[in-house]
């Protein structure tokens, strides 16, 4: 489906080189994430697996540039500021569905012409155009989280960070969304880091699976799926994948829990 | 050509089926008069039956008629009341010095809370001070306000900012504070910084808190007004309160009551100004039980 060639160690558009982070200090200093090097290609999807507490978001909130790094170094191709996504849309209740979408571009000071047409387009990639004068609380869930994609890629980021965006939905509507993501980001050649707890879900998305340890964090096991897309995700191969990764990330837990 | 996009989109029927049904429950509602019927009869009976105990300890005889005259009586002075001009002076007076104290009490309250809320070292000095100001008697400023200005306007424009800017400032600091950091988050994401993080984010976020403390800043400097007037009378001013006062002096009861109710009404009015501006922001924020509006 994608004809997408993965580049030979050109310049990646995220690279992530011993990032370590540290919260508090001195005695009850605690180390979240250790040393986490990672290369994401442009255009590759990344998903990135742990168990709660693991330093995922953490690792999302610094590419963002949204904390600091306490070590080690973060570089994203052209200094570009990567769109984020998390597990609760963070949409802005008092504007509409549309206005929400705008907000992005007016903070970029685009002409009003230009930003209706694009926030319409917008909505139409996400399949909201009907509901542009709705307000967030009219929504459900899952719509709430297809506006804040339309709202993230505004930004016209060619990296997009997502943290369990898919994580509080059902199952059925989280399954519609993997397709339109997957969709989107062929269509528009985005570069995708996806945070998720859920193995199937990495297996379903990703063309590489990085598992995270955790306390510190450290990246302890790295896969690429091979399966060709488009991809189900209650198809047998992704079914023997998403069972390899979860044996290891027992394992993890299990030498951790010890 | 923008129609033409949004019309043009194959399978989102499919796509919103699910969602459709989750949507589709939540809009309905009762016919507008309904729902208006059903707000006022409550108050229209309760009303009646304060007038009806009213007229009962009248006819009992518990106080002297020149004391306390009965409805019908204050009533037919409140008609006539309104027909004069002292009533719409007085009423001018007491409006344009609401209107003042109250704004320079907002921009007072505006910019102390957001000073408050943002800069560290002001919460330690002040923060305790605005609840502790906020719980002293507006009148026991009266005082200090009359040996500071005389009486003159000052001194009442003095004690309304005192009384209203507190919980005007507490509205902002309380605004700010419950922010959702993930809002937040999301602003400075989508590329907002300093003065437009304020503008797109944090105050539209704290408006309903900062509307709350609007409605209670002006209950305070209602009554801090009216007390003013009380004490304060300028003799060549006539106003809502010195009114009420001259009517005292002169034991003229119906006269007093008819103002009374005057005062009562003027901040019902205000009050329901303020209900109804939080009741739509609550409905646009979707936090506003629907069955129950």
């Amino acid at each position: 489906m994608t004809s997408l060639t993965l580049p030979q160690s050109t310049t990646a558009a995220v690279a992530l080189s011993g990032v370590t982070k540290v919260y508090g200090r001195g005695d009850t200093a605690v180390l979240a994430l250790d040393g986490v090097s990672l290369d994401v290609a442009p255009g590759e999807f990344v998903c990135l697996v742990g168990a709660s507490g693991c330093g995922k978001s953490t690792l999302l909130n610094l590419i963002a540039g949204l904390d600091g790094i306490s070590g080690g170094e973060v570089a994203v191709a052209n200094g570009a500021t990567p769109g984020l996504m998390f597990q609760e849309p963070a949409l802005f209740p008092w504007l509409t569905v549309a206005a929400n979408v705008e907000v992005p571009l007016k903070l970029r000071g685009l002409p009003r012409a230009e930003r209706r047409a694009r926030v319409a387009e917008l909505l139409d990639v996400v399949q909201l155009g009907d509901f542009a004068k709705r307000r967030p609380h009219e929504l459900s869930g899952g719509m709430r989280q297809r506006v804040a994609l339309a709202r993230t890629l505004a930004l016209d980021a060619p990296v997009l960070l997502m943290d369990e965006p898919f994580g509080a939905l059902d199952a059925m509507t989280r399954d519609l969304l993997h397709d339109e993501l997957e969709r989107i980001w062929s269509q528009r050649r985005l570069t995708v880091l996806f945070v998720t707890h859920n193995v199937r879900e990495a297996a379903r998305l990703a063309d590489r699976i990085v598992l995270l340890s955790s306390r510190p964090g450290r990246i302890i096991y790295e896969t690429r799926v091979d399966v060709p897309r488009p991809r189900r995700i209650d198809s047998s191969e992704i079914a023997a994948l998403a069972a390899e990764v979860t044996d290891r990330l027992r394992s993890e837990v299990g030498r951790h829990g010890q | 050509m923008v129609s033409d996009i949004l019309s043009a989109r194959p399978g989102s029927g499919t796509l919103s089926g699910l969602d459709a049904l989750e949507i589709a429950a939540r809009e309905k509602g009762a016919t507008r008069a309904g729902r208006i019927w059903g707000a006022t009869w409550p108050k229209i009976v309760a009303l009646a039956l304060a007038l009806a105990i009213w007229q009962f300890v009248f006819w009992a005889g518990w106080k002297d008629p020149w004391a306390l005259p009965g409805p019908v009586t204050v009533f037919r002075d409140l008609g006539a009341y309104l027909f004069t001009s002292a009533l719409w002076d007085g009423l001018a007076t007491t409006a344009r010095r609401a209107a003042i104290g109250f704004t320079a009490a907002v921009a007072v309250g505006l910019l102390l809370g957001l000073a408050v809320a943002r800069i560290r070292v002001l919460r330690a000095a002040l923060g305790s001070m605005i609840t502790a100001l906020q719980t002293m008697p507006s009148i026991a400023w009266f005082p200090l306000a009359i040996l500071l200005f005389q009486l003159s306007e000052q001194a009442i424009f003095f004690v309304v900012v005192l009384g209203a800017a507190p919980s005007i400032a507490n509205g902002v600091i309380h605004g700010v504070d419950y922010l959702p950091p993930l809002l937040l988050r999301a602003g400075r994401n989508l590329g907002a910084r300093g003065l437009s993080l304020y503008r797109y984010v944090i105050a539209p976020a704290a408006l309903p808190a900062i509307v709350a403390g609007l409605k209670q800043g002006w209950a305070f400097a209602w009554r801090s007004l009216m007390a003013g007037e009380l004490l304060v009378v300028i003799a060549t001013k006539t106003s809502v309160g010195a009114q009420l006062q001259y009517a005292r002096e002169f034991s003229d009861a119906p006269r007093l009551i008819a103002i009374m109710i005057v005062i009562l009404v003027v901040g019902l009015v205000v009050d329901a100004a303020f209900a109804a501006a939080d009741r739509a922001i609550r409905r646009r924020w979707g936090v506003l039980d629907q069955t129950k509006a």
